[in-house]
């Protein structure tokens, strides 16, 4: 065991700061264009798509010092390296591991160059968490599919630009998991309609999406046809260490106990309150134990040991805290807590208040707490499935 | 970066497993808890294997090993929920590498590593304190001693200690007395958990030479307090791990209503819910033993995080696992039940999860 690193991953750190303290101005100083200036700054360091293989244009790296780059930035509090999160997370290595040559050489510079933004067309109407029962339809004409069908709650839908899609080419097979076919759609084909959907906290950040008669070439086929199910089950385990994730959650507790210390429960400050303070305790726990969860599933990867779905462990802890650490805040300040960015009594201009009504964006998109229970249960404790 | 064992600390983990399951498995654990003494045989054996002088210094006859190592042990040990003195032995050896001098540190750390004595550490009095006035024994000084009369209760293993390092106030200075069993009463005390005996430790008008009593700052009382909360939480791991084991074998074979029970989403989230604490307080008790050796201005945090998570995740898994049984659990024949007794054990030991977190939420500024 040692927490050490080696020379060359703290010269790396050491490089990713300086580059930090470089290009990184405080908010007020930021002029319109910054955010282009830097997705092309930390684009030429080649450190978007850190860890993809640098034949098509990514970094090449390591994963501990992937590790380190992500730490780095969320300590810095820096904006993503790249605009397409979901191409980032798994468009990208999907592409890279399924893609044909055509379609890593089309696709991945512009995900690395922030020119397109992914969406994912997964959950259907009537298949959200049973995502295997999808009904969404392909049928081969010639040299397209030609898709009808629907999908919902499809995140950053109204602003994307292409859409990695689930649909089923085999409705006569006797296992559901196989006659799933991916393709790669433009969001701009004849026939494909995109409706937002407000969300509770008024946001219009998901939509339904609407596919009447689309074709899509043969050409856009990620993978084989038939393979759908294995190139989302594999490009999702494709989300890396949680390392970038955990230092945003500590910071998010240093603005809680920021608040506690503001507060007063009971005409007495609330920082002396027992049940207070073992409630910040019980999210420093939890968050200290995803960071150390997280270190020991990277140690097994550069070992190069199988994970199987450790993951699932963070995410469901993360899923907790994502839920209690906002509603704590908004009862800790009673009736303050409850009022929105605009009111003259609201607490930090609403924030709580505003991200109070906004988790189900991590908890139940990716997989909801229920079915991470039960991939450990089945695939960690091997239970039968239900 | 690298938080994973070592080769070695692989083949130290399968050599206590092979030793847990062949010398002493949990119908032996019965036996010897029942009769309540230690097996000297097997307290050889160990001594012979290297574990008793794992963390003592090579030059004082030990392995001079870090807790890491110690940590594999005691997770082990504490999945078998051995009852082998194993803890008591680990503390006062750093007990006596904390408070004791060079003469007392070769003479008694060589005799131990060899399993030639049995040693136990009692720090407070109070039942539910971990604080220097949880300490209530008192002595007087004399002539070239201090001279107690009082009782120490809690003492754990103390019915098998050779020797006993107890905390005692003299005036307004903290000591640990070094006694032989021959010089105190000991009686043990029926506890929950038969695989950690305890016992009072009484002083009737015991003179104590000036050269057996060891000054203990209160930094040095929070340091061997940190440590007892990292071994009792490395076995709780072990344990932990193993009746949740044992549960999902069961929920996996148990059939009812025309189906395994580990089929149902009532039984499997539960048992997926367990998994997630025991990962979660490991990992935070593997970084918490790292610290020990490595970094040990961050042990108070570090213990903090791990025991108060693990003191109250484990009381709730010794019960849903009991639960998850049936009444089978419940029966007295069926181990399960030996673990939840041990998982009521390790809840007040070296702090629970009040004590812990509350520490948390200082050390953090609050």
């Amino acid at each position: 065991m040692d927490f050490d690193y080696s020379a060359s991953e703290e010269a790396f750190r050491q490089d990713v700061r300086a580059f930090i303290k470089d290009n990184l101005p405080p908010r007020h100083e930021r002029g319109p264009d910054f955010l282009n200036e830097w997705l092309q700054k930390v684009r030429a360091r080649g450190w978007v798509g850190f860890s993809w293989p640098k034949a098509f244009g990514g970094g090449g790296g390591g994963l501990v010092e992937q590790a380190v780059l992500r730490e780095e930035m969320s300590l810095a509090k820096a904006p993503p390296l790249g605009t397409s999160f979901m191409g980032l997370a798994w468009v990208g290595p999907g592409i890279i591991q399924y893609g044909t040559e055509e379609q890593k050489q089309r696709f991945i510079p512009d995900i690395l160059d922030s020119k397109v933004t992914w969406c994912t067309g997964y959950s259907e109407p009537n298949h959200g968490s049973d995502l295997a029962s999808i009904q969404c339809k392909a049928v081969r004409d010639g040299d397209d599919y030609v898709v009808n069908g629907q999908k919902i709650w499809t995140s950053g839908a109204p602003w994307s630009q292409w859409i990695i899609l689930l649909v089923r080419t085999d409705f006569h097979t006797d296992r559901k998991h196989k006659g799933i076919t991916c393709l790669l759609v433009p969001m701009n084909s004849p026939g494909l309609e995109v409706k937002p959907i407000e969300n509770m906290a008024g946001d219009r950040h998901f939509a339904e999406v609407f596919f009447k008669d689309v074709r899509v070439p043969v050409t856009n086929r990620l993978g084989q046809e038939g393979d759908g199910w294995k190139v989302t089950v594999s490009a999702l385990a494709n989300e890396r260490s949680s390392i970038g994730e955990v230092t945003q959650m500590f910071d998010k507790l240093d603005t809680l106990k920021e608040l506690v210390q503001h507060t007063r429960k009971n005409g007495k400050p609330s920082r002396n309150d027992p049940a207070v303070r073992r409630r910040l305790a019980t999210f420093e726990m939890k968050i200290a134990a995803m960071k150390y969860n997280g270190l020991r599933y990277l140690t097994k990867q550069i070992r190069g040991e199988p994970l199987t779905s450790e993951t699932s462990v963070n995410k469901l802890h993360r899923a907790n805290l994502e839920i209690e650490m906002d509603d704590f805040a908004v009862a800790l300040t009673g009736q303050a807590g409850l009022h929105l960015r605009g009111s003259d009594n609201a607490v930090d201009m609403g924030s709580w208040a505003k991200s109070s009504l906004s988790w189900p964006n991590v908890v139940i998109g990716g997989g909801t707490p229920n079915i991470q229970r039960n991939i450990i249960a089945e695939r960690i404790l091997h239970l039968p499935k239900d | 970066m690298n938080f994973g064992f070592t080769e070695e600390q692989q083949m130290l983990r399968d050599q206590v497993r092979r030793f847990m399951q062949d010398d002493l498995p949990l119908t032996k654990v019965r036996t010897l808890a029942k009769n309540g003494v230690v097996d000297r045989d097997l307290w050889k054996k160990i001594a012979d294997l290297g574990w008793l002088g794992l963390t003592t210094p090579e030059k004082y006859g030990g392995l001079g090993l870090s807790w890491v190592d110690l940590t594999v042990l005691l997770e082990e040990a504490g999945r078998g929920l051995c009852p082998l003195p194993v803890v008591s032995q680990a503390l006062t050896v750093e007990a006596i590498l904390t408070v004791c001098r060079k003469k007392q540190c070769e003479t008694w750390l060589p005799v131990m590593a060899a399993g030639r004595a049995i040693c136990t550490l009692a720090l407070y009095d109070d039942p539910h304190w971990l604080h220097p006035e949880g300490i209530t024994l008192k002595g007087k000084p004399v002539k070239k001693g201090v001279r107690i009369n009082g009782t120490k209760p809690f003492v754990a293993d103390a019915m098998s200690a050779d020797y006993l390092m107890i905390a005692v106030w003299v005036d307004n200075h903290l000591y640990l007395a070094a006694v032989s069993k021959d010089q105190v009463t000991i009686q043990a005390q029926p506890q929950m958990d038969l695989t950690k005996p305890v016992g009072n430790v009484t002083f009737n008008d015991v003179v104590i030479d000036d050269d057996m009593m060891f000054r203990l700052s209160r930094k040095q009382l929070a340091w061997l307090t940190d440590l007892g909360a990292t071994a009792i939480t490395a076995e709780a791991v072990g344990a932990a791990e193993a009746v949740h084991a044992m549960t999902v074998k069961y929920a996996n074979e148990r059939v009812q209503f025309e189906n395994v029970i580990g089929r149902y989403q009532g039984v499997k989230h539960r048992l997926a819910d367990m998994y997630v604490d025991i990962e979660s307080f490991k990992s935070l008790l593997y970084y918490a033993a790292w610290t020990v050796s490595n970094s040990r201005q961050e042990l108070p945090r570090a213990v903090s995080l791990a025991k108060g998570y693990a003191s109250d995740a484990f009381a709730q898994i010794g019960i849903d696992c009991i639960g998850l049984h049936g009444a089978i659990g419940f029966t007295a024949e069926y181990d399960a039940q030996l673990y939840l007794k041990r998982s009521k054990w390790v809840r007040p030991m070296y702090g629970d999860s009040e004590f812990h977190l509350q520490r948390v939420a200082t050390l953090g500024g609050m």
